[in-house]
């Protein structure tokens, strides 16, 4: 095994690298892995376990993590403690000593803990040809429990064939290692080993588990080596045929702020001081009045009439939703406000009909013709705004909506250049008022309490009819 | 509910240059003015004495940041979680996976909804773009694009059309035909063009308009029929990860959270950064709206979910647990606005209780990352989508 010469560990100053992702979740694996290891901070006995003829050194058992992990960190749920356990031995930092693949288990399976030189911390992007060495090696070394496994021999199979013609310098890398290894002490020599297939573990994982190296390609710019220079795991020199890394993203510069941009900042600042804004306990109210009114329209709040789709298959409650007659509980939410009327398509089409019952739909109507010119693409969006001028605002017009001269003055000069947002202001001045008057008798309106208490045209409710009853009697 | 204050409040000819734009109405040694935003900036930038240098300016704006800090504080009378405690506890929730969608061939990094309720397209990145009835698991369309990683996709409103984009720093829209044999992506469209990586897509109330975000650092706003940029956002200094619209029939603005660990909200209309927050710890790789459109939450990379209150322009919870080290990658609403459901790099799904802040249930299922998830439009279910190639729909 290579000499741990470069401990790229990275202690003590925080280089701008060290704030990336990734290393923020690695750091935090390897201050819990430290934490158990530490026993006299409460971590795990880490001791040597008597197996037949041989011993085990340096070994913890899956309970024992679990067990850890539950009370340092909070855990109630035993299955949370193992899926946490699990990721942290799939990313490498514990491995069990006895399988490939790396999950943690909450019984008296064996697990180990990584060696910080092979922490993923330290960028590791093994080569082929290291693999290639590793999988050599472990087929000179004559020990049962360093036996390839079916899959290692299929990968074995195939690095030969891609690097035939350079297999002689493998085999020599892979003769200098086995040569290393034999000089270490017996007990040392188990702990390295199973280390280092941990190692390979992570980087070559057994076919069906997850790959944990494979990166965010949105995050790739910013790593440590963020051109992967490959750093050989055996100090095998690069020899300049291994392929660049197919992650080519243009690394741009991380930008430094001008004189401008801090002016832009210094200007931004001054205005949000100058904003105007609400207490904490204000907007608290607000924001549970708000739910708590469309918690009993939420699914996973309450129970859905006459059943959720997905969970019965049963299509009602959307055939019922997509229906023309609204259902008293649809019907309630108009009630919540304008926007949430308006929302509604058949909120929409009721409010309408109120208002011309009233002769005052212009002001709908205009609103919602502002609404559709904004949705238009580009080049319609001129013409169409000369129309709704036409419409609804030029001396004479068809249907005349009642502005305030200021509005007036503002939207006739927008439309000198007319865009998207040309009648923003009249649109504002018009739903306010629609909001403030109107809206307010909508819901006093027969046409809207009649939907909101169902009753139906022609018959009357229990109530009406009772008094009928008692009237004749 | 209480109306937004922002600042472009008025639209109409400038003070200074009588161009007709959204306007700032400020205040300048007392007397009111109304400037667009162009002029405001240069006007900030004229009243520099000379020889400023860039320290001094940042000396400023330290000074300018912590004075903010410490007026926003001041209102901070309460947590919301305080003020939660007199609400009842959610109703223990058994939310159980309802459908498992394969068929992509790599991960699974982007989805989106119908307005139908249960169809929905999805991107991975294999460049295989998917249309899926959710209910009955059919695939309905699929679409090859030529780069891998598509990492943005949306559906557009009428249904009728879909939004992707990602590696090849573009967002196509691709109508889609009800003739099963249609190459549809010989109709694909390119409407938005970055320098870099498209993050995220979304159409605005239309199929018209499509608004994207981009590891070159800014948004923008197309029409898609043309092609033509209708704005741009400038002001994060670092890649977009995020994007989410207003909610508000009525609103024109957005949100959008990235590299930078920025949240930034920003006027449609003008282009202005209007509010900003700045909490997080690592990059934040999704924002969404609180149904009301009063607030907004993130996921970071720092694990955890903040919750942020526009009225009140600051942070008002933050969902953490000792137990959560992974980032997460995606947040979303239900319908109430009362749960949040997250999802994490760690391959589970939180959900939070949004107003006091724990944590209610936590859902296992997924055998890699969640890239995204989001609440169907009525609210009955909850898709995510896996880098184990995978869509769940949670109900």
């Amino acid at each position: 095994m290579a000499e741990g010469s470069k401990d790229q560990g990275g202690t003590g100053t925080s280089e701008p690298e060290e704030d990336s992702p990734n290393m923020i979740v690695y750091r935090k694996m390897e201050d819990i892995v430290t934490r158990i290891q530490d026993e006299k901070a409460g971590g795990v006995a880490i001791r040597t376990v008597k197996s037949f003829l041989s011993k085990i050194p340096s070994v913890v058992s899956g309970t024992d993590i679990v067990q850890w992990l539950m009370k340092n960190l909070a855990i109630e749920d035993p299955a949370e403690a193992i899926h946490l356990g699990s990721l942290i031995a799939a990313h490498g930092y514990i491995f069990p000593i006895n399988d490939h693949v790396l999950t943690l288990k909450d019984d008296g399976t064996l697990y180990r803990f990584q060696s910080p030189y092979f922490w993923p911390s330290n960028c590791w992007e093994p080569e082929n040809t290291d693999y290639a060495i590793y999988l050599c090696k472990r087929t000179m070394q004559n020990k049962a429990r360093l036996e390839l496994a079916d899959y290692e021999a299929e990968n074995l199979a195939r690095l030969q064939r891609a690097f035939a013609r350079k297999w002689e310098f493998i085999f020599m890398q892979a003769e200098a290692q086995v040569k290393i290894d034999r000089k270490k002490d017996k007990a040392e020599r188990k702990i390295l080993d199973s280390q280092e297939r941990a190692f390979w573990d992570v980087h070559r994982p057994v076919p069906g588990c997850v790959n944990t190296t494979e990166m965010d390609i949105r995050k790739c710019r910013r790593e440590k080596n963020p051109h992967r220079v490959k750093k050989s795991v055996y100090g095998v020199p690069d020899d300049g045929q291994s392929q660049p890394s197919p992650v080519h993203i243009s690394s741009q510069p991380a930008r430094k702020p001008t004189k401008e941009d801090v002016q832009k900042e210094i200007t931004f600042l001054n205005t949000q001081l100058d904003r105007h804004c609400m207490k904490v306990s204000k907007v608290a109210d607000s924001l549970m009045t708000y739910t708590e009114q469309f918690m009993e329209y939420d699914p996973f709040a309450s129970v859905v009439e006459p059943s959720n789709p997905w969970v019965s298959d049963d299509t009602t409650f959307w055939d019922v939703e997509t229906s023309r007659d609204p259902s008293q509980q649809r019907v309630k939410k108009w009630g919540f406000s304008l926007e949430e009327a308006l929302r509604d398509p058949a909120g929409q089409d009721q409010f309408l009909k109120f208002l011309e019952s009233e002769f005052s739909s212009e002001n709908l109507r205009f609103w919602l013709a502002v609404q559709d010119l904004k949705r238009r693409p580009f080049h319609e969006v001129p013409p169409r705004a000369q129309e709704i001028w036409q419409e609804f605002l030029a001396e004479g017009a068809p249907s005349s909506i009642n502005l305030d001269s200021h509005s007036y003055e503002r939207t006739s000069q927008n439309l000198k250049d007319p865009g998207r947002y040309s009648f923003e202001d009249a649109q504002d001045h018009i739903f306010q008022l629609m909001k403030s008057d109107s809206y307010a008798r909508f819901l006093r309106s027969n046409i809207y309490q009649d939907l909101l208490l169902a009753r139906k045209k022609g018959k009357s409710l229990t109530g009406k009819r009772l008094t009928g009853l008692m009237q004749s009697s | 509910m209480c109306d937004q204050t922002f600042l472009a409040a008025t639209f109409g000819p400038c003070d200074n240059c009588s161009k007709a734009s959204p306007l700032m109405n400020i205040y300048l040694k007392n007397e009111p003015i109304n400037y667009c935003s162009f002029c405001v900036e240069m006007m900030a930038c004229q009243g520099l004495q000379k020889g400023e240098t860039l320290t001094s300016l940042k000396k400023e704006s330290e000074t300018l940041k912590k004075k903010l800090e410490e007026e926003r504080g001041k209102l901070t009378d309460v947590e919301l979680h305080q003020v939660a405690e007199k609400v009842e506890a959610v109703a223990a929730l058994s939310i159980k996976t309802r459908r498992v969608l394969k068929g992509h061939g790599n991960k699974v990094l982007c989805m989106d909804w119908c307005k139908d309720k249960r169809r929905l397209v999805s991107s991975s990145q294999d460049g295989k773009v998917i249309v899926w009835d959710g209910f009955t698991l059919n695939k309905e369309h699929g679409v090859t694009l030529p780069c891998t990683w598509v990492m943005a996709c949306a559906y557009a409103p009428s249904g009728c059309a879909v939004a992707c984009g990602g590696l090849d720093n573009k967002c196509s829209v691709v109508p889609l035909s009800l003739d099963r044999t249609e190459n549809l992506a010989a109709k694909k469209k390119s409407v938005a063009m970055h320098t870099n990586y498209v993050s995220g897509c979304s159409f605005t109330n239309s199929d018209m308009q499509l608004l994207t975000s981009s590891g070159d650092g800014t948004c923008a706003l197309w029409d898609v029929e043309s092609g033509q940029l209708l704005q741009s956002f400038h002001g994060h200094t670092a890649d977009v990860l995020s994007l989410d619209l207003a909610p508000s029939e009525t609103g024109n603005t957005f949100v959008s959270g990235g590299c930078d660990m920025k949240a930034n909200v920003w006027d449609m209309r003008s282009g202005q950064n209007i509010q900003s927050f700045e909490s997080h710890e690592s990059d934040i790789n999704c924002v969404k709206y609180y149904p009301s459109g009063d607030a907004f939450a993130s996921a970071s990379d720092d694990a955890t979910c903040r919750f942020y209150d526009l009225r009140a322009d600051r942070e008002v919870a933050v969902y953490q647990k000792d137990s959560i080290i992974f980032g997460a990658s995606s947040v979303d609403f239900s319908l109430s606005g009362r749960l949040l459901f997250a999802g994490y790099n760690d391959y589970t799904i939180n959900v939070w209780d949004v107003l006091k802040g724990n944590r209610v249930s936590v859902l296992f299922g997924h055998e890699n990352r969640i890239s995204r998830l989001r609440v169907s439009p009525d609210g009955t279910a909850l898709c995510s989508a896996s880098w184990d190639n995978t869509l769940r729909i949670w109900a």
